[in-house]
């Protein structure tokens, strides 16, 4: 019987099976943000166990609430920035350096196909665009692995989504997961894994795959899976090419985590999206989504481009691409928050930034901020806001402020219209 | 440390309960548990439902439908839980890393099925659950007087020794 990707990497990367169905992984990667470490690095110290399992292992930022804003958020960053310090963690960006958590990780090359990946952070699923095992955990989790290096799981099942067709003008990627969770449901892939194939995944940048695997757990997906292929390598090659002695080398190193043809699925999900067109959230789950025309007309107060689904260059430019020559309707504030210095400065050097200052943005330092309404962009309560992030739940920007998820086209369309709009109807 | 499961409940009649409601993005910038204790289910907007109340202040089990703690991964959801003395959850379904927090910290998550949660939403029109919990026998009683309704459970045997060892940082630190 053949196996998923997903249980190719179980299979290497197997420490225990203390009971039958449950597997404790050797991890690859422990990457740590400053809201869900400082309780476990509190914890450890408490148990005389303020150690680490690997200082080259774990990757840290200060992500959530930067720069702080507040006492608090000073004493998390705090404590995360001398916990990194004492335990030689080289690889900790504070400010000046850091950015969304998986927008810089993966643009450091630290995620590679065939690794396992956790994160106290639930869009963790986003590195399984690498053909990596990346699933968030919680604090304890995460305290495990920062001490031990393990992380334990139920039998990985997959779900196969299968996406076929060709994809419409101002249609992306966004639009496609958010069709994706509306057919799955917000717990219709509960301890899967979520695999996407198909030439239209085939088709997508690193970047945008990045927007597929990141809302696999707006279903419930326990990780959003891609194969590694030529686009996954040549992203990487800065990186590797020390490691192989081609791109074609590295390729078919990486083959070998495919998925066999005879691996087994608990459910296989045909999505042709030639007929898809521009999704908008509704309601405060993500899987209520809908064609944005079919929201037309509905006033928001607040437009935001960024986050961990949507703040990399592709989504910017874009985003861009509708702005330019163009100026955000009266009564709207438009955020831009680029999802890593890297990102920002070459949105500087191709101008984008411009654009979006032209159109009436404010474009603030990268952070997560705004999209669970922490810092840099919190709604007032009857407020609402389109937004290019995950999560529309009830309060989540701001209490009692509403949140409508889109691509960042739809969102700088109706930016510029003041209510939504699909960019095709600009 | 070995916790005591079950006590009086409180029932939460609907699906999807995020770790928002449970907690909101505002108070994760507290480092210390204890700090979450009057902010439980401060969002949570749900008809009869007072996170102020006094029904959430006697509770020492949550009783709801499917997908409870879908969302963040925040950890602060179960602990916001745990501060207030709520050890038990149970529900037809829970979303992946709310589920393992909950065993993670040495507390239950229980499921039972759809129609059990009926039956005890039933008992709960004539006064309020007490539900008492027997992890040996995987068997949960719901008791409203002397109306009495007993369900069985399954919980796998990761999640019963990580309960039974206290959490899954002592279980490790044991094993690895």
């Amino acid at each position: 019987m053949g196996q998923t990707i997903a249980q190719k990497i179980f299979a290497a990367h197997l420490r225990d099976e203390p009971f039958p169905g449950t597997y404790v992984l050797d991890l690859d990667r422990v990457l740590c943000h400053e809201i869900t470490t400082p309780v476990a690095i509190a914890d450890l110290e408490w148990r005389g166990k303020d150690r680490v399992f690997d200082p080259l292992k774990i990757k840290a930022v200060i992500d959530h609430v930067t720069p702080a804003k507040d006492s608090k958020t000073a004493i998390q960053g705090k404590i995360l920035r001398e916990w990194a310090k004492r335990h030689d963690i080289p690889d900790f960006f504070d400010i000046g350096q850091n950015g969304v958590c998986h927008a810089i990780f993966p643009e450091k090359g630290f995620i590679r196909p065939g690794y396992t990946v956790i994160m106290g952070d639930s869009h963790t699923c986003t590195h399984g665009a690498f053909g990596a095992f990346a699933a968030g955990v919680g604090t304890t989790d995460l305290e495990v692995g920062i001490l031990k290096g393990v992380c334990a799981f139920r039998k990985p099942e997959s779900i196969l989504v299968n996406i076929t067709g060709t994809l419409g003008e101002h249609v992306y990627s966004k639009d496609v997961i958010l069709h994706i969770i509306h057919l799955l449901g917000v717990n219709g892939a509960t301890d899967h894994v979520i695999e996407f194939r198909g030439p239209v995944v085939d088709a997508l940048s690193m970047d945008a795959r990045m927007t597929l695997s990141n809302m696999a757990i707006e279903a419930g997906g326990t990780c959003g899976i891609c194969l590694p292929d030529q686009v996954t390598v040549d992203y990487l090659w800065p990186f590797i090419s020390d490691e192989y002695a081609s791109k074609a080398a590295a390729l078919a190193d990486f083959q070998k985590w495919h998925s066999d043809a005879d691996a087994e699925y608990a459910r296989v999900l045909d999505v042709d999206v030639t007929d898809l067109e521009p999704q908008v959230t509704y309601d405060y789950k993500p899987d209520c989504v809908k064609p944005a025309r079919q929201m037309a007309g509905t006033p928001v107060d607040q437009i935001y481009i960024g986050t961990c689904t949507n703040g990399r260059l592709e989504d910017l430019r874009q985003a861009a691409d509708i702005l330019k020559g163009r100026k955000l309707a009266p009564n709207v504030r438009g955020i831009l928050s680029p999802a890593s210095p890297k990102i920002f400065r070459e949105a500087m050097d191709e101008g984008i930034l411009g654009v979006f200052m032209d159109a009436g943005f404010c474009v603030t330092n990268p952070t997560c901020g705004a999209c669970l309404g922490m810092s840099c962009g919190v709604l007032a309560p009857g407020e609402s806001c389109a937004a290019t992030s995950n999560r529309n739940f009830q309060g989540r920007m701001g209490q009692g402020g509403m949140v409508y998820l889109m691509s960042p086209s739809t969102a700088a369309a109706s930016g510029i219209k003041g209510t939504i709009t699909d960019p095709r109807d600009l | 440390m070995k916790r005591a499961f079950g006590g009086p409940a409180i029932f939460l009649d609907r699906s999807d309960i995020n770790t928002d409601e449970i907690i909101p993005a505002r108070y994760l910038t507290e480092v210390t548990k204890d700090a979450l204790k009057p902010f439980l289910l401060e969002d949570l907007k749900l008809d009869g439902f007072d996170p102020a109340g006094e029904a959430l202040r006697k509770a020492k089990v949550i009783v709801t439908r499917k997908n409870f703690g879908c969302g963040s991964s925040r950890e602060h959801a179960p602990w916001s839980l745990e501060v207030n003395d709520i050890y038990t959850v149970i529900a037809e379904s829970y979303a992946r890393i709310f589920r393992q927090n909950m065993f993670n910290c040495g507390m239950l998550a229980i499921e039972l099925t759809a129609a059990d949660i009926d039956r005890i939403l039933a008992l709960s029109e004539n006064g309020e659950v007490e539900i008492d919990v027997d992890l040996q026998k995987h068997q949960v009683k719901a008791s409203v007087g002397a109306s009495i309704e007993v369900f069985k459970f399954e919980i796998s045997p990761f999640d019963q020794a990580l309960v039974e060892a206290g959490g899954w940082v002592e279980f490790a630190d044991q094993r690895y």
